[in-house]
């Protein structure tokens, strides 16, 4: 498949995660949101990384190019599982607190 | 990688004394003294004294400027220690955990120093926030502080993502994610912003990289989360989060830019299609405006403090502005001046019982030592002559000279400058001017002493900021 249909998926994908994070209010939407945002990054990255080996395949000798966007993604996913932990946490403590995981709940409270 | 290793090593060493020791006082003294270790090892590590032999294959390289900036950064966070270590005690049951948490960002800070490669600015930007975001909901019973928490955390990841993006595009066009790989689009094509292809790709990946660090530095239009999340943060993990940290945002910022400008600042908006210059200086412009037409209009001094970051992140970008040797200089005076100010600053507001502008009134009578640091540090801030503030600023808004163009950019920020005196006097209007009784908690002699010695070495680099620039050389 040609790379532009990758490119065109994840920036699909890439601009629902950030019109979600930017619309939704419930806490666990938005950050369901923020991880599909780094799906995309992970889906185009390991296109990028097919495209760059082919490329330096057709010009001929064994090559390792494009190795470095797949290795990438591994990191991207580590992470983001490190973020999902800290992140899920403080909803969790403000759920105890308000018994709400609307981002705009505090904001009302403080007034 | 001195500095990187032993930050680690001493978050797990201070994990570990939190279950073998039960003495609160304790573990500040412990971090201390890691701290201590850490910038020796650093230094030592500038002057050739590698204690690990471990090949990075590029990733990192090591150089003066960031050398400079980590030793800054460690020594900073020992005089924040030391000045506000104790306070750190009140605010939860997890004492230690807390200082673990402070080596893991410093191990973060040390990564973005010396990064040369996207990926090492992700996982530094990453082991720099993830921390941070538990320090902010430390206290776990304030709602502010839930607030807070969860605002940072859901705008550190969105940056996170927007920044990934642009990692990836910018890989896509070039096919490498080394910091001085970015440019090789312009050697494989022509020049021409009408180029197309890659050029679309490298430019879209570009801006949406600035986006990125414009969240974590909080420049305008980014910067909205800022004031709730340094007002609902702990003051004490305030201080740490608006100073050193925000500091080494921009190193990670003016590394990146400077890798992509490659000296020469006149050939990368034809090959981007792009106007830099016009589009930092918008920046640049707004955030200025932002903090300090707000910081203006606040009753509370810690959230004037959280406006006035934002005003001072303004001047700090005049450098990636203008992306010179004068610049790079004056960012690394910059991050120490601002940061030690600050730091001194918080350290008196977290032992004020009111943080209104009239909880201030009278300090000049009741604790005349810590008036009397607080307007110092309060001057550097405003950046009048004999204190670092000063040429701070002045080499800020020298190197913008130096490019030779946008002078309209210069007179804009001393004008700003100007507007942030009146709100930075009003402090010391109300410590000295108005009569009342302001509250403080207990003072120890040896907090007093700190702070003086703070205060010395801000009129140190206002009087000689060769002193510190030097280390650049020698």
């Amino acid at each position: 498949m040609p790379i532009q249909y990758y490119i065109a998926l994840a920036s699909a994908l890439f601009c629902i995660g950030v019109v979600g994070v930017l619309t939704r209010r419930n806490a666990i939407i938005v950050f369901m949101c923020i991880e599909l945002m780094l799906n995309a990054v992970n889906l185009l990255l390991v296109a990028f990384s097919k495209m760059h080996y082919a490329k330096a395949a057709a010009a001929g000798a064994v090559t390792t190019a494009g190795t470095e966007g797949q290795l990438f993604v591994f990191f991207i996913m580590v992470v983001a599982a490190a973020e999902v932990s800290v992140g899920l946490a403080i909803i969790v403590m403000m759920y105890r607190n308000v018994h709400s995981v609307d981002v705009n709940f505090l904001n009302r409270l403080k007034n | 990688m001195n500095a990187i290793i032993i930050a680690a090593i001493s978050g797990v060493i201070m994990m570990f004394s939190s279950v073998f020791i039960n003495n609160k006082g304790a573990y500040r003294h412990i971090a201390a003294v890691l701290l201590l270790v850490l910038l020796g090892a650093n230094i030592a590590d500038t002057y050739g004294h590698h204690f690990f032999h471990i090949d990075v294959k590029g990733m990192l390289r090591f150089d003066r400027f960031g050398f400079l900036f980590n030793s800054i950064a460690i020594a900073a966070t020992f005089i924040y220690v030391v000045l506000t270590g104790r306070s750190m005690e009140k605010i939860g049951k997890y004492t230690a955990e807390y200082f673990v948490l402070i080596f893991f960002v410093l191990c973060g800070i040390c990564v973005l120093g010396c990064y040369n490669n996207l990926l090492m600015l992700f996982l530094g930007i990453e082991i720099m926030s993830i921390p941070l975001y538990i320090l902010t909901g430390a206290d776990k019973r304030n709602l502010k502080g839930n607030e807070a928490a969860l605002k940072y955390f859901l705008m550190g990841s969105f940056s996170t993502g927007l920044m990934l993006m642009g990692i990836t595009l910018i890989y896509g066009a070039t096919g490498s994610f080394a910091l001085n790989g970015i440019q090789l689009s312009k050697a494989m094509g022509g020049t021409s912003p009408a180029a197309g292809g890659p050029f679309l790709l490298e430019s879209v990946g570009l801006i949406l990289m600035l986006v990125s660090i414009g969240f974590k530095v909080s420049a305008a239009p980014f910067h909205f989360w800022t004031p709730d999340v340094y007002d609902g943060a702990p003051s004490v993990f305030t201080s740490f989060m608006a100073t050193i940290v925000k500091a080494a945002g921009f190193i990670a910022f003016i590394k990146l830019f400077d890798a992509r400008a490659g000296g020469s600042s006149v050939d990368v908006n034809a090959y981007t299609g792009v106007d830099w210059k016009m589009l930092f200086a918008f920046i640049i412009v707004a955030t200025l405006l932002v903090g300090n037409i707000t910081a203006v209009f606040q009753q509370s001094v810690k959230r004037m403090l959280a406006y006035s970051s934002i005003a001072q992140a303004g001047f700090m970008l005049f450098a990636l502005f203008s992306l010179n040797d004068l610049a790079k200089e004056g960012l690394i005076l910059y991050a120490a001046a601002y940061s030690l100010a600050t730091i001194g600053i918080f350290a008196i507001l977290v032992k004020m019982k009111d943080y209104t502008f009239e909880g201030y009134n009278g300090l000049g009578k009741t604790q005349p030592v810590l008036a009397a640091a607080n307007t110092i540090f309060l001057l550097s801030l405003a950046g009048i002559p004999l204190t670092a503030g000063f040429f701070a600023k002045y080499y800020m808004l020298a190197s913008v000279v130096k490019t030779g163009s946008y002078l309209w950019l210069v007179i804009v920020g001393v004008l700003f400058a100007a507007v942030s005196v009146y709100y930075y006097f009003r402090v010391i209007q109300a410590m000295y001017f108005k009569d009342g009784e302001s509250e403080t908690e207990e003072v120890s002699t040896g907090f007093k002493t700190g702070l003086v010695i703070l205060a010395a070495i801000i009129v140190l680099f206002g009087v000689l900021p060769q002193s510190l620039l030097n280390w650049f050389y020698f």
